[in-house]
């Protein structure tokens, strides 16, 4: 196993996370609507993959044939993908307060085709794993070596196609696509366990031919670990399941999962904004 | 009484048979084209391509939605993917995929919807592709084909391959007769053809109902009425110009499908006329209900999809226009 914390710069990438919270909290207060917890659970797991030094990519070459792709498949939490494309350097940082509004590429869902870094229009859960399925299959044709990772939500894995996929996935040998599960535990209504239950979810992804690793969603070393030490070229695809809070960062959006599909107001985001800058008091 | 045999047309081979010979010549001329299989291979003759390319070929099984959002991928890294399946499993399984992987993100992907209409016969309603083109209307970013014999398949095929961005495309079990010569068939996305001259009305068709215009365009030439009949293959983008064309001089249409008159190609011509240039209209097509397990000509005959219903739909157009025309110049 590759220890990355000697290799790593933990403080810079704890502080890059701080950062995209804020400005997932800022988007989506501005815009008045989003999805500002089922983004910030899913925070860490973006960060270990943009700035941890998993993705080869070029952000100033954005659809350069060899870069591995990143696709949103959990695509409400499109605050998160815009927010870390633009720390990235995919875009200019100042698109990301044209959320939601008129004539701007940064839509309430990703929408392939209008800003660079976008690998799949995403917002119908259960897509984004056979769009995975579909770059691997197509860099094999290509010869290119790139891997493709794909960031399902915990709700998502109840969509039969997802199940679709990781059959296809296994049975294509798949060896270059990575799934990445964000188990904040919590879906639109409820908790997943009380609406529809999902355990074992190790096991099923075992049965249907997958390495599955499982880590501290919040902890960035470990997801780094945990990515880097999938075994190569077995022919087997790989899933990495996170455990998440949802909301993580800002205490009463953990409290409540009705944040799932609501923006925090002004005053509420200003208690935020302290909390994810300097911690609960 | 076989289609096309009344307007003198030579009998052709299945469109499907078609749509695979179709296939695997654009697959030898582009390298970039692959193809999907939701295990129908055998039956939409998309196999061709699996024995001649079998690294190009790709059977994601019965997994409809899965097959669209492979296929999708593909598309983005610059593969140009003809999914292939019945019109029935692949469009309703997979509509939200179509929809949200293919249309909204505008990807160069083909669609391919086979055993479209009721004449793929014995396997019933469960089977039939009825409504394929009012679920792809629904699409406002995907063109949609519908070839009406095999020098414009071939035609539809290549064209759909070469045209950058969504496309869904109709084939048939069924046999159609030769409208069009092998060699520079007139195929031109959004182009409508007028494959036979006449004033006094114009039937508009699509797929198989072309031949049997042609076919009501004989009887009537024999009552002293001169048809004139448009091969729409094209049902988005709409050939305005044509449609127009043919309403205001002729004064009245006649629109054929295999498909449901909801939603399908006479609604969206009526769309345009009643806007454009109302005049009266008749429609052929299959009313709010399903079809059932039998014969195909059985079928066509039970579901008021012959010849012999265009010409009747035909005169009363037409009767309608005179009877109009007569009102406005008692007053």
């Amino acid at each position: 196993m590759v220890d990355t914390r000697q290799t790593i710069d933990i403080p810079n990438l704890a502080e890059k996370a701080r950062q995209l919270r804020l400005d997932i909290l800022d988007m989506t207060t501005q815009a008045g609507s989003g999805h500002p917890s089922s983004s910030f659970s899913a925070v860490e797991i973006l960060v270990a993959l943009f700035f941890g030094g998993i993705l080869r990519h070029r952000p100033g070459d954005p659809w350069w044939p060899g870069r591995d792709r990143f696709i949103m498949s959990k695509g409400h939490a499109a605050p998160l993908l815009y927010a870390v494309l633009a720390a990235a350097g995919y875009f200019p940082r100042q698109e990301l307060w044209r959320l939601r509004q008129i004539d701007s590429p940064v839509q309430g869902h990703p929408i392939q085709g209008l800003l660079p870094g976008v690998e799949a229009t995403t917002g119908s859960l259960g897509q984004g794993l056979s769009v995975g399925l579909g770059h691997v299959l197509g860099g094999r044709l290509n010869k290119l070596d790139y891997r493709v990772y794909v960031l399902i939500g915990d709700g998502e894995c109840q969509a039969g196609q997802v199940w679709e996929a990781a059959m296809a996935a296994a049975h294509f040998k798949a060896d270059r696509l990575t799934a990445i599960l964000d188990y904040n535990k919590y879906q639109e209504t409820g908790p997943i366990s009380r609406e529809m239950g999902l355990e074992p979810l190790a096991e099923k992804w075992r049965s249907f031919g997958w390495q599955v690793s499982q880590a501290d969603g919040h902890d960035i070393p470990a997801l780094i670990s945990a990515l880097r030490s999938f075994p190569q070229e077995t022919g087997r695809p790989s899933i990495l399941i996170a455990h998440t809070v949802k909301g993580k960062g800002v205490s009463f959006v953990e409290a409540d999962f009705t944040f799932h599909g609501r923006a925090l107001k002004p005053e509420q985001a200003a208690l935020a904004r302290e909390e994810i800058l300097y911690g609960t008091r | 009484m076989v289609p096309g045999e009344k307007a003198g047309l030579r009998p052709g081979k299945p469109m499907r048979d078609v749509f695979g010979e179709a296939l695997l010549a654009v697959c030898r001329e582009n390298p970039r084209v692959v193809v999907l299989d939701g295990d129908l291979g055998n039956s939409t003759k998309a196999e061709t391509v699996r024995m001649a390319f079998p690294e190009r070929f790709f059977n994601l099984g019965i997994a409809e939605s899965n097959l669209v959002g492979v296929g999708a991928g593909l598309a983005a890294c610059g593969f140009i993917p003809w999914i292939t399946s019945f019109s029935s499993f692949l469009l309703c399984n997979a509509y939200d995929q179509i929809r949200l992987a293919v249309a909204i993100s505008n990807l160069n992907a083909k669609i391919l919807g086979s055993h479209g209409g009721i004449t793929l016969g014995q396997d019933g309603p469960t089977q039939m592709g009825i409504e394929d083109l009012a679920l792809m209307g629904g699409l406002p970013t995907m063109t949609i084909l519908v070839p009406s014999d095999q020098a414009s398949m071939h035609a539809a095929v290549r064209a759909a391959t070469e045209h950058v961005g969504p496309v869904f495309l109709r084939s048939s079990r069924v046999a159609m007769p030769h409208i069009y010569p092998a060699e520079n068939t007139p195929f031109e996305i959004g182009k409508a053809n007028v494959i036979r001259q006449g004033d006094d009305l114009a039937i508009v068709a699509c797929g198989l109902m072309v031949g049997m215009a042609l076919d009501a365009a004989a009887t009537l030439a024999e009552q002293g009425i001169q048809a004139r009949v448009i091969d729409l293959h094209t049902l988005r983008p709409l050939d305005r110009e044509t449609l127009v064309a043919a309403a205001s001089q002729t004064g009245a249409v006649v629109t054929a499908e295999e498909h449901l008159l909801q939603g399908g190609m006479g609604s969206n011509v009526a769309r345009l006329l009643g806007e454009a240039c109302p005049v009266p209209m008749r429609f052929v097509g299959l009313a709010d209900a399903y079809a059932e397990s039998a014969d195909p000509d059985e079928l066509l005959v039970k579901y008021h999809l012959t010849a012999a219903d265009i010409a009747q739909a035909a005169r009363e157009a037409f009767q309608a226009k005179v009877a109009a025309r007569d009102n406005r110049n008692q007053k």
